[in-house]
């Protein structure tokens, strides 16, 4: 009862704020709305008993990609305004794509059904939910079973890393860079000079 | 509660984690030593290249998997590995010139060379779909960076970002079809596939053509070569000469693995693609590289002419097939490195030229390269007794083994109208009349040069080694 409750709560606010995301006029407004949709859609997550994925969620979704999307909206100047002009030209053309697509994923959805063989072949049977967290169990395998693939993705990422470095960073010789070591190393007598000032004659 | 966790062999993959390793240190010595330590970095990455090529060869023989199953090292494996090495190594020799001059040197270059081995390697072992996904990852990504090295000339960046974009886009299609294949089989590995697979079925066939069209962007083979010839012209000269080489290699070992240990009950399905694709690759490297003045474009048709050769070693889905893949690769390896030798040396003082007239005359001013250069030449057109007609040769006896005589009498064909090309470059080496002359080769270069002419030249005296060393690889993959 509760759950069900709560299963319409977040959902409503998700589809709610869905929406908002492409209507609000003001960009900012778009991103926060899409936190918000993110925020819920984790909220359904672990409803369902995926606590790994609804935390995956909001740690990268909302930590990450969202706080970057508000940083490019701030710092480019798009006019969106400018931007949906002709929106309702196309309008039709769209809906006719985004009505087909319905359709399709109805098909899909209604006729979905798990192959036989592939039950076979399962490599890793999923864990009871009862006895093992699924974080515990990714957890379980993603460093034992599959810490190849885990060690290569890693060498991915650092090359994306370097590639992002070599690539973008120049060092401009003109731009003063904090040195701690030489902070640390001035001596009073270098920097400080004493004056005797006297009385109402200044320097 | 636990399951006791077990801790998978790491032997086998040892030359990739000394690799992975070295990498490592190598970017931490730069990041503390600087660009001005270029030089010793690319020296010890070569160390570490040639150190991972004697862990290889120190291996026991015989087949080893690990990790679940999804890495696996046998003779193939290793046969191919050695040749990436020995590629990387040689790019990373071809390099020093260019590395060092000091406005371009950067440190990481070497080490990224050194992580896409590691890539190469990973995929040349690769015995699942998610193993291969990586690996090419691993060696794409860093092959993007490297084509854009050069990052203040337009030319390279651009040649870095289409790379970028493109490679992106058939890594989309890979993962399309690796989705379908898992999902009409259940598994990803490749032995599962193989024996989910034995009645083949259409959302199988859906994905593996998506899965060769990804293969296929990777090594260049028509209908998805369009990237090549604008990357190997706009990176830097020893880049591209590192591209023709041994990422090809590792693609076409994988290539060939998946094609034959994933998918051996449906040959039929994918034999048809890959003879399209050998004759669409052979035909347009032929005809495609008449018209080029710049040797880098040259180049890049000639090598996508070459992957179409290679295909037909394939296409015949037999040991012997596999066998004159292998024997190509190694062949072409050799015979492009060389060529791409005397390119990167094609130099004056006021900097590099790249255009085919710029080695007009150059029988009289450099005899000893114009002689290697044009054995190259002549071993790329396929002319006996040189190696490139060895090449040829054992990949057209297995597609006439195997019945496809259409495609064999194609690929003879196709190889006469490349040898106009490759001809017309001797000819005005040796006929025309001299442009200036270029700058005296450095040392590294020529070294390379005289290994792999010698190579070329003489390996129909005692060619048993490495044929030989190809039928036992070959055997291994069955």
């Amino acid at each position: 009862m509760i759950a069900a409750a709560f299963f319409y709560l977040f959902s409503g606010i998700c589809i709610a704020s869905a929406v908002m995301v492409i209507a609000s006029r003001n960009p900012v407004h778009s991103v926060l709305f899409l936190i918000l949709a993110f925020v819920n859609a984790a909220g359904l997550f672990i409803l369902m008993g995926a606590e790994f994925l609804a935390l995956i969620l909001v740690v990268v979704y909302v930590g990450a990609v969202a706080v970057l999307f508000l940083f490019v909206v701030m710092m480019l100047d798009v006019d969106f305004a400018e931007l949906r002009q002709g929106f309702m030209n196309y309008l039709p053309v769209g809906a006719l794509v985004g009505i087909v697509l319905l359709c399709e994923l109805l098909l899909v959805v209604g006729a979905w059904a798990i192959g036989p063989g592939i039950v076979r072949t399962v490599v890793l049977p999923i864990p009871p939910a009862e006895t093992v967290t699924n974080t515990e169990a990714l957890g379980l395998v993603l460093y034992t079973r599959y810490v190849y693939f885990f060690q290569a993705s890693g060498l991915v990422l650092l090359v994306a890393m370097i590639g992002a470095i070599v690539l973008t960073l120049r060092h401009k010789p003109a731009v003063k860079r904090q040195n701690i070591s030489d902070q640390l190393a001035r001596k009073k007598a270098a920097i400080i000079e004493m004056h005797d000032v006297r009385p109402g004659q200044g320097l | 509660m636990n399951p006791a966790v077990e801790v998978p062999d790491l032997a086998p993959a040892l030359p990739e984690i000394v690799l992975a390793v070295g990498a490592l240190f190598l970017l931490m010595v730069g990041a503390f030593r600087g660009n001005g330590a270029t030089g010793f970095i690319s020296g010890l990455a070569v160390v570490l290249l040639a150190a991972a090529g004697v862990l290889i060869a120190m291996m026991p023989p015989g087949t080893a998997t690990t990790f679940g199953g999804s890495f696996v090292v046998d003779d193939y494996a290793r046969f191919f590995k050695v040749l990436a090495l020995i590629g990387s190594a040689t790019a990373i020799i071809l390099s020093s010139e260019f590395m060092g001059e000091p406005e371009r040197r950067r440190f990481e270059y070497p080490v990224l060379i050194v992580l896409a081995t590691t890539g190469m390697l990973m995929l040349i072992s690769a015995a699942d779909l998610i193993a291969l996904y990586l690996g090419f990852e691993l060696m794409s990504l860093s092959l993007y960076v490297v084509a854009a090295i050069d990052r203040d000339r337009v030319r390279s960046t651009e040649a870095g970002l289409k790379y970028f974009v493109l490679g992106a886009l058939s890594s989309g299609m890979l993962l399309y079809g690796a989705s379908l294949i898992y999902g009409a089989t259940g598994t990803v590995s490749f032995a599962g596939i193989a024996a989910a697979a034995s009645e083949g079925g259409l959302p199988l066939t859906f994905g593996l053509v998506f899965l060769f069209a990804g293969l296929c962007f990777k090594v260049s083979a028509v209908p998805f070569h369009m990237w090549t010839p604008d990357v190997y012209e706009g990176a830097p000269t020893p880049v591209t000469a590192f591209f023709a080489a041994a990422p090809k290699v590792a693609a076409i070992a994988v290539f060939v693995r998946v094609s034959v240990t994933a998918f051996p009950t449906i040959v039929p399905q994918w034999q048809q693609i890959v003879v399209f694709v050998a004759i669409a690759s052979m035909a347009l490297g032929s005809f495609a590289a008449i018209g080029q003045h710049n040797i880098k474009r040259l180049m890049a048709y000639s090598s996508i002419g070459h992957m179409g050769f290679a295909l037909i070693g394939l296409a015949a889905g037999t040991t012997e097939g596999v066998q004159g893949v292998i024997v190509y690769m190694t062949i072409y390896l050799a015979m492009t490195l060389g060529t791409f030798a005397c390119i990167i040396a094609m130099r004056r003082d006021d900097g590099p030229v790249e255009e085919i007239k710029d080695l007009a005359g150059l029988a009289r001013s450099k005899p000893g390269m114009a002689f290697f250069l044009a054995m190259m030449l002549f071993s790329l057109a396929g002319i006996p007794p040189l190696a490139g007609f060895f090449a040829k040769f054992y990949v057209f006896l297995a597609a006439v083994n195997a019945g496809l005589y259409t495609l064999a009498v194609i690929g003879v064909l196709t190889s006469v109208v490349g040898a106009y090309y490759y001809l017309l470059i001797i000819k005005t080496m040796y006929f025309d009349e001299p442009a200036p002359a270029l700058a005296p080769m450095r040392f590294e270069l020529s070294a390379v040069l005289t290994v792999t002419g010698l190579f070329v030249l003489l390996f129909f005296v005692y060619p048993a080694p490495l044929v030989d060393a190809a039928a036992a690889a070959a055997k291994s993959l069955y």
